[in-house]
């Protein structure tokens, strides 16, 4: 069975910490991930801007690197999404499209691949600390997950949830957005910002970088210490903690 | 024929500037909004299986939007029966001719209005003010709008973006003296002022929530039971609605209901809903003696039959979208620069105005959350139809010249990996100059609009795909047996896939 990892343009070449840690955790369930090297980006900033024919073209990376996995796991909900777009895109490509709805059958967002496919909520994570979740909108809102990290962070020994107010509203990166309509997407970073230091959370934690890396960006910009942190991050430092608190006690 | 002037002053960009620089603009519009939609969500959740009712309300839309025609027709026929006079306007213009004809005829000198979003996209009441006769306002945000020589800046709420000292100041001056910022003094004033309009008025003029094609009626939901004053007490009364206004059946109606003053104020039903069927009839108490309808167009029929856009034409126009929408609540409606504000107001405008460039960059406006289908009460994909128009612009050539550089770029870059790699790595060298600390603060170029509200990190040292091989051997070396119960849930996956099943 060929499980691949989907990295994402943004985690490979900025946050590749989440890609190891997401390769350490599922390795201990005897999963290896296969890492096809011709993948670059799934083309969501330039499908947004409307630029489909160069979206086109990013897409067929993605979609020749995955087309022989049995499982595509990826670290963003919202790159996960764009998948779905892909046979729409590729209307006038039929055997493109043939193969882009092959590729969205089998690609999971990674907490809802660890829980609804491999059927784990409880990775044995300990990580005591405070931690609120921002729930990002392509991620929760359209692609649907929304229990799954819930299932997850309320297994994990010694942290204490706490919910952000007004979660679920967008923390205002939207890709391209941000560049455009910077004076508005500053507007909503820093509402979401707010809310983010209102709950005294140590830890942000996501499914999503380019959500977070715009909420971590805010927050670092006016020195306020949150760390923020992808959930695959989070639990994979808990289990590892966990591993050492057992080997002390023992 | 030229479609309806607006006013449209500068970029979305600018007048956005203008809102998030006022920080009481803000204020109103991010307490209300917060009002309203906590408001929904909550009778949405008291009333229960909310997603099934949004189907249901869903599949009448596109029923009948499918057989507009047909329901159009039927709806005419009844109506006219009913005594009604029946108008069909192709464009604002038409539809102001039709309506300065009968005000003339009547030699009116003063109409009273209840709330239409219809009237104010055509700019009804300037025409009327031309031949002399007094529009006014009666809906308490409408009127207060009006005072302001403002136009609505929400669907439902017009005056969402003042607060109750500004209102109060507003109607001091009308009022010629000091009114108290209290609500209820400021609507009582309001009330008293209003009745002698209504008494006086010789036109009453409504907008149209939904028209019963079954019958020929029209229905109105309100608060204020100022729509009720409008459509009983003038002799002549005319009903301006969007031509997709319509539903079948007064059974339809119960969904609808059931629909629209949940998700635009959070009530089970407003104060007042009114079923109008024809001028008063000889046993009728009271009602006008002469009763028009005037079907607008004006851009709507140009969605049919466009796979893409056909479903705005579903909209109720009840601005649950407005309520969710994060990018609204910081900017409120005038920086959205049409009649229509908001998520919806963004598709809209464009599409009536047939995608014409002045609208091109409205559609940037949003962050594609998907709030806003997330509370349509009739689940149209607004954040999908930005994408298309998006695509369109760009499709149309009307695109920034720098931006269609860079998405050149991009393609070239994202289309090969060994392109994309070298590009990052030329990246990890050319950052050096303005990396510290692992993020980067200056603001310039095209890192000055993000870096002036963040700071931008890094590219990593050793990317991804450049410490894989080393950690797959690793893992490789150490890898354990397939955990049995993993391996055989995957199994069960793989096997539900092929035979159809999808994972959503």
């Amino acid at each position: 069975m060929k499980v691949s990892l989907f990295i994402t343009c943004l985690s490979d070449a900025v946050y590749p910490r989440v890609g190891e840690t997401m390769m350490r955790l599922l390795a201990r369930y005897g999963i290896v991930l296969e890492f096809p090297n011709v993948q670059t980006c799934c083309g969501q900033p330039a499908y947004n801007s409307g630029y489909w024919k160069e979206a086109r073209a990013a897409a067929k990376t993605i979609i020749t690197a995955f087309e022989d996995s049995d499982f595509v796991v990826t670290p963003s909900g919202s790159c996960a999404y764009m998948v779905h777009h892909y046979p729409a895109m590729f209307e006038e490509e039929p055997e493109w499209q043939e193969k882009a709805i092959q590729l969205q059958k089998k690609v999971f967002e990674f907490s809802n691949f660890l829980v609804e496919v491999l059927g784990i909520q409880d990775v044995g994570a300990r990580f005591p600390h405070k931690v609120t979740y921002h729930p990002s909108c392509h991620g929760s809102r359209l692609l649907g997950v929304k229990h799954e990290p819930m299932a997850l962070l309320n297994n994990v020994q010694g942290l204490e949830l706490v919910p952000l107010p007004f979660a679920e509203d967008c923390c205002g990166f939207g890709g391209t957005f941000a560049v455009k309509m910077s004076d508005i997407s500053g507007a909503m970073v820093a509402e979401k910002a707010e809310h983010v230091i209102e709950t005294e959370a140590e830890v942000l934690v996501g499914l999503d970088m380019g959500c977070l890396m715009n909420i971590a960006g805010h927050l670092r910009y006016r020195n306020k210490p949150v760390r923020v942190m992808h959930l695959v991050e989070l639990l994979y430092e808990g289990v590892n903690y966990s591993d050492e608190h057992a080997a002390n006690r023992a | 024929m030229s479609t309806q002037q607006t006013e449209l002053k500068g970029t979305v960009k600018e007048r956005a500037e203008l809102a998030l620089n006022n920080d009481f603009l803000r204020q109103a519009v991010r307490f209300t909004t917060e009002r309203l939609r906590s408001g929904k969500l909550k009778a949405a959740e008291e009333h229960g299986n909310w997603d099934e009712w949004r189907e249901r309300g869903r599949q009448i839309r596109l029923h009948t939007i499918a057989h507009l025609d047909y329901y159009l027709g039927e709806f005419a026929n009844n109506a006219r029966e009913n005594g009604v006079h029946v108008h069909f306007a192709e464009t604002a213009q038409e539809a102001i001719s039709i309506g300065l004809e009968i005000a003339k005829a009547k030699q009116a000198k003063s109409a009273v209005k209840s709330k239409s979003m219809v009237t104010e996209e055509i700019h009804l009441n300037q025409a009327l003010q031309s031949i002399d006769c007094e529009a006014i306002e009666t809906d308490l945000g409408e009127y207060i709008i009006q005072l302001a020589n403002e136009t609505p800046s929400h669907i439902i709420i017009p005056a969402i973006h003042k607060n109750r000292y500004q209102i109060a100041e507003l109607l001091s001056e009308d009022a010629g003296e000091t009114l108290p910022p209290e609500t209820s003094v400021l609507a009582g004033y309001v009330r008293k002022k209003l009745r002698e309009k209504f008494l006086q008025a010789d036109i009453g003029v409504t907008g149209c929530n939904f028209a019963i094609a079954e019958t020929g009626s029209i229905v109105l939901f309100e608060n204020e039971g100022n729509a009720r004053m409008v459509s009983t007490v003038p002799k002549t009364q005319i009903t301006f609605m969007g031509m997709e206004r319509i539903i079948p059946s007064w059974a339809d109606l119960e969904v609808m209901a059931t629909l629209l003053p949940r998700s635009a104020t959070g009530q089970k039903l407003t104060v007042y809903m009114s079923g109008i069927t024809g001028p008063r009839r000889a046993e009728d108490g009271d009602g006008p003696e002469e009763m028009h309808i005037i079907i607008l167009d004006n851009g709507r029929s140009l969605q049919l039959g466009d796979p893409e856009f056909q479903e705005l034409l579903n909209c109720i126009r009840c601005g649950a979208c407005l309520n969710a929408c994060p990018v609204y609540r910081h900017i409120g409606g005038h920086a959205y620069g049409g009649t229509y504000s908001g998520p919806i107001g963004a598709v809209l405008t464009p599409a009536l105005q047939k995608n014409v460039a002045e609208w091109d960059d409205i559609a940037n406006a949003s962050s594609l959350c998907g709030a806003c289908y997330e509370a349509c009460p009739v689940k149209i994909p607004l954040h999908d139809m930005l994408v298309s128009l998006r695509r369109r612009k760009v499709e149309a050539g009307h695109d920034n010249a720098l931006e269609r550089i860079g998405m050149k770029g991009f393609a070239t870059v994202m289309s090969s990996v060994k392109v994309y790699h070298s590009a990052l790595k030329l990246g990890k060298i050319g950052q050096k100059a303005v990396v510290r600390d692992g993020g980067i603060r200056v603001k310039i170029g095209p890192l000055k609009g993000w870096n002036s509200y963040r700071v931008a990190p890094s590219i990593s040292k050793q990317l991804f795909r450049e410490q894989y091989s080393e950690l797959r051997s690793e893992l490789g070396q150490q890898a354990k047996e397939a955990d049995p119960a993993v391996a055989a849930r995957m199994q069960q996956w793989l096997t539900g896939r092929d035979g159809g099943a999808s994972h959503e």
